[in-house]
């Protein structure tokens, strides 16, 4: 027997063996790898977050343009979804039988046990019709949440819309806290002060059991954050003058830009044809967005910031001012009306002096005046003489705020061309051009380009005698005041006392006898207006009409530039609609009415056929 | 029935110690795995009546054990020589209870074992393992294993077959197993090691099998073989038809490995043994329990999340979190150095019943001691085992920890009467 006791050794190292195998795979699993330390958290932690009200946007007298109402999804937790009556589902929901199949498809693709939208966006009055019956179809039930609506029916470019955000967004590292079915500006206003309309979401985290049951808070809600309501966006926006604007501008292509001078504040921005924001709101909002996209017109094309056209003779102020801070011309400075240089586009007096010129937009003065600014014979070189004189007078040109995006705080804004020695060196090679090449800058044609947005500023910048602030929308952010940077004066390389010499030019275009923009006149009201007329030539089709304006001369309250595309010349159209609006700011209403009545309908009827 | 002398002495109290020590620490985690962090009014002392105590396994278990103490102190009264005397009248009366308990009993989570007193249930399989221990123990004192008499040893292989056999036919597999640890008390006694080695092959090809293409492990087993015989032809000479037999069954065993785990194997089996080979085999299924558990365990770190702090028991992502997994709540609120206590624990109180089991002087005392520790390290390994990926789910608790009755009563019972016949081993040096 005495053999066999050694066996009780082997019994205890196989015991042995199994408590070190045992020690050391616990040990590894629960001190080594993490992993089930996340598995854990991953099975009882659930993130829910708490969008915040959206902030409101108001015009500049208080009035609310946008606001947040409740919607409501209809959702289907597609395992409870019992012996569904079709045909009267659809019937209640009024949507064709296909639609509704397939959202059920993709409903049950998603995820039999949990909740998924069936049917987004549908408003008070369209829930209040199949809220009562949905107690026959079990498995459906409704979720209310907040989203945008418009008290206006106006001025849709410039508030932009909310949408969901898009997978392509959600890569990038600027959206990381945005989850997929988020909403988000996605142009516009509501775009470009996302983070201040956003408000910062509130995220809780509860601890669920098997069943996806609520636990409670995790660690008494010591990680939890409160949601913040989105600030409020105040903009400088007259609604009414916006929404009088759109009514002129019905049937037209072309943008209307009105600034207050003395602050910068855009006062209305028109981009025609024009959208109803609400449009992009709602039950079927993809939908309509592809039709407003696939439109030929491209209404959701905002042209008073993204579309540049050469400003025509708008453009003969900024070349005057520039010439005259030169000192290459003084103010009585004469010029013949010499038609063998470029043709005029009147008989009209002698240009015997700057206002003369200016009221008759005089082609062969401003032709002159810019190669006297230009050719000043710093070389025996005529080419080398074009090369940096266009140098010198192109800087002071981009000084009016030309050539470079101003920073309107909206995020599609162009920032226009005035061209560049370089870039006529590329075009026609280096010493291969002269003053003749680019003599069409003097009266604003040729490779010269500019937004509606830039042209009204020139105005303001005139209206100012020199200086401008940089246009905006938002003139308070909450119970905030003007924005810090909105208040910065930029001013131009021209001295002051030159914009007090085109200013009689201008009041003369349009209270001059046979000056070219008389319809604008508000001289009835005592008023005087200051502006020019334009007409840009366009290979593509009929010119286009501008005028750009501010009033009153003496004391400004108001700049403006209409751009009318294919609509001729400037002084018929645009100028007496940018009157109306001035008249409509000015003073609260328009008693001219047949004005109104002559500006309605198409571009077409201005253009004279020859 | 006279108590010798001093007869507390003679107990050993050291095995009580861990008994107690670990029955406590049970209790606590039966605690843990039913206390709620909704309803934690539920305790002691919260005003509840009795019947809504009852509806808690803590408050419940406090019964068990309470009983347990019941059963210690009438377990170590009774005269030790009756555990010998009626080791197979008790057998028989437990074949008797097997046989005709699937005909008696309700079906419950799809097994017939459960007899019902009242509101006592009481599973019969629990109890036939001391039962059987004891009787193997007698019938071994009176044969000598080592002379290898066939007769002798198929009478002991059926005494230890019989019960398992019909605890299989109730559909417990799982307690069935149980009874394969008879066989390391066997190897003791002077079983052929040959048996163990066998077995242990057997097992190692078939999970081989599973693991390794069959056509590799059969070329590696014959290039073995056949490196063997080159290096020793005289083997091959005189064992040729024992070498080409061996080689044919373990051959026939790969390759019959598909069959069995196919047609043999139930259903819920097979898909034990697969979810063990590879966890996401039938992740909703018992593969869920396996990595819900390890989750829990993995989840405990070094120390633990604390005391009723463990969130995947409490919100039941573990099953049968106070029964089976209880180890779990161990793993998670308790981390690393908790279940290092648990593990300890068992190796304690194994190395101490081997060393009470090593004095006894009769040999019927020294195979149950045998016998009590190889049952007691099988439920430990394949139950903690299962809860961390490294044995099949099998359906069977761990020892005074898990929490119900019938186990409680059954370990009790395995433990203290070791521990009676142990204070009495002087008067049967006397004897």
């Amino acid at each position: 027997m005495q053999y066999l006791e050694g066996r009780k050794y082997v019994v205890q190292a196989l015991f042995l063996v199994v408590a070190l195998v045992f020690g050391a795979r616990l040990f590894y699993i629960q001190v080594l790898d993490g992993s089930y330390k996340l598995a854990a958290d991953r099975n009882t932690l659930q993130r829910i977050v708490q969008v915040p009200y959206r902030g409101l946007i108001y015009d500049r007298n208080g009035q609310l343009l946008v606001q947040n109402t409740p919607v409501y999804d209809l959702m289907v937790v597609p395992r409870e979804v019992k012996q569904l009556d079709t045909a009267r589902f659809c019937q209640l929901l009024q949507l064709p039988l296909e639609e509704v199949r397939e959202n059920l498809k993709a409903a049950r693709k998603y995820s039999r046990v949990k909740a998924s939208p069936l049917v987004q966006n549908l408003s008070t009055p369209e829930l209040a019709a199949i809220q009562d019956n949905l107690i026959d179809f079990p498995g459906f039930s409704i979720k209310a949440r907040m989203a945008r609506s418009y008290k206006t029916e106006n001025m849709a470019h410039a508030l932009g819309y909310v949408g969901a955000i898009t997978p392509a967004f959600l890569e990038k590292p600027k959206y990381a806290k945005y989850l997929p079915g988020d909403n988000l500006g996605i142009t516009g206003l509501e775009s470009f002060y996302e983070s201040v309309l956003m408000g910062r979401r509130g995220v809780q985290y509860r601890m669920v059991n098997v069943r996806g049951i609520e636990k409670g808070a995790f660690r008494n809600g010591e990680f939890d954050t409160l949601s913040v309501a989105g600030q409020d966006l105040h903009t400088s926006i007259d609604i009414e003058l916006q929404k009088y604007g759109e009514m002129l501008m019905q049937g037209k292509r072309g943008s209307i830009v009105a600034l207050d001078p003395k602050t910068g504040e855009i006062l209305a921005m028109v981009s025609a044809p024009m959208y109803e924001p609400s449009i992009l709101t709602g039950k079927g909002m993809g939908n309509r967005y592809m039709e407003l996209l696939n439109n030929p017109e491209r209404p959701l094309f905002n042209r008073p910031l993204m579309a540049t056209y050469p400003p025509g003779s708008v453009f003969k102020m900024v070349n005057e001012l520039v010439a005259l801070q030169m000192g290459v011309v003084t103010p009585e400075t004469p010029f013949d009306c010499n038609w063998k240089l470029v043709r005029c586009t009147h008989r009209h007096e002698a240009p015997r002096n700057v206002t003369i010129a200016i009221k008759n937009s005089c082609n062969p003065y401003f032709y002159q005046v810019m190669r006297a600014s230009v050719l000043r014979g710093r070389s025996t070189n005529r080419f080398e003489d074009a090369r940096l004189g266009l140098a010198e007078w192109r800087r002071q040109v981009m000084s009016f705020g030309l050539g470079s995006k101003l920073g309107v705080d909206m995020a599609s804004e162009k920032k226009g061309m005035i061209p560049s020695p370089e870039f006529y060196d590329k075009a026609y090679g280096y010493h291969r051009w002269g003053y003749k090449t680019v003599y069409s800058l003097s009266i604003g044609q040729g490779e010269i380009g500019i937004t509606g947005l830039q042209m009204a500023n020139i105005m303001a910048t005139i209206a100012n005698r020199g200086y401008y602030y940089t246009p905006h929308f938002v003139r308070g952010i909450g119970q905030g005041g003007p924005l810090p940077e909105y208040t910065q004066r930029h001013v131009t390389t021209v001295d002051p006392k030159y914009f007090e010499t085109v200013i009689p030019g201008m009041q003369a275009v349009v209270d001059g006898r046979g000056g070219t923009g008389n319809f604008a006149s508000l001289a009835q009201f005592g008023i005087s207006v200051a502006g020019k007329t334009g007409t840009v030539q366009n290979p593509h089709g009929d010119d286009h009409a501008t005028f750009a304006a501010f009033a009153p001369a003496e004391d400004p309250k108001i700049a403006i530039a209409v751009f009318i595309e294919n609509a001729g010349f400037g002084g018929t159209s645009a100028a007496p609609l940018a009157s109306l609006m001035i008249e409509k700011y000015l003073r609260g209403k328009v008693v001219r009415k047949k004005w109104e009545y002559w500006l309605q309908g198409s571009a077409d009827k201005f253009v004279k056929r020859r | 029935m006279a108590l010798p002398a001093r007869y507390s002495r003679s107990i050993d109290w050291v095995t009580v110690g861990i008994y107690a020590l670990m029955v406590g620490l049970g209790w606590l985690n039966v605690y843990a795995a039913s206390y709620s962090p909704e309803a934690p009014a539920g305790g002691l002392f919260s005003g509840l009546s009795f019947q809504e105590l009852m509806a808690f396994n803590w408050f419940k278990q406090i019964l068990w054990i309470a009983t347990a103490v019941v059963l210690i102190v009438i377990l170590v009264v009774i005269d030790y020589k009756a555990y010998d005397t009626f080791a197979f009248v008790l057998y028989g009366t437990m074949i008797a209870l097997l046989l005709i308990t699937p005909f008696i009993a309700r079906p419950i989570a799809g097994s017939r074992s459960w007899l019902e007193l009242g509101p006592v249930r009481l599973q019969p399989a629990e109890f036939a393992k001391f039962i059987t221990a004891l009787a193997v123990s007698r019938y071994m004192a009176s044969i000598n294993l080592r002379q290898q008499n066939f007769r002798d040893q198929m009478v002991l292989a059926g005494l230890t077959l019989l019960p398992p056999l019909l605890i299989v036919a109730a559909n417990e597999t799982g307690q069935a197993l149980v009874f394969g640890a008879f066989l390391l008390a066997y190897f003791r006694e002077g079983m052929s090691p040959l048996i163990l080695i066998i077995l242990a092959a057997a097992g190692a090809i078939l999970i081989l099998a599973l693991l390794v293409p069959k056509l590799w492990l059969v070329g590696a087993f014959t290039t073995i073989l056949a490196l063997v015989f080159a290096a020793n032809p005289k083997v091959l000479r005189h064992h040729l038809p024992l070498s080409l037999s061996v080689w044919a069954v373990v051959v026939g065993m790969v390759f019959g490995v598909d069959f069995f785990f196919n047609n043999v194997l139930q259903d819920h089996q097979r898909k034990r043994i697969e979810v063990l080979i590879n966890p996401s085999a039938d992740p909703l299924g018992v593969g869920w329990n396996v990595t819900q558990s390890k989750i829990a365990i993995g989840s405990g770190g070094l120390v633990g999340k604390g005391f009723l702090q463990g969130t995947q028991t409490k919100f039941d992502f573990v099953p049968e979190q106070s029964t089976d997994f209880i180890f779990c709540t161990v793993g998670e609120e308790w981390g690393w150095v908790g279940t290092m206590v648990v593990v300890v624990l068992f190796m304690a109180l194994l190395a101490r019943v081997l060393f009470v089991a090593e004095r006894q002087k009769s040999v019927f005392g020294r195979t149950y001691g045998y016998c009590v520790a190889s049952i007691i390290f099988f439920h430990f390994a394949i139950n903690i085992g299962m809860t961390i990926g490294l044995a099949p789910v099998v359906g069977i608790p761990l020892p005074l920890f898990s929490y119900g009755g019938s186990s409680l009563w059954s370990f009790t019972t395995l433990l203290f009467i070791l521990l009676a016949i142990d204070a009495y081993r002087k008067q049967d040096l006397v004897r």
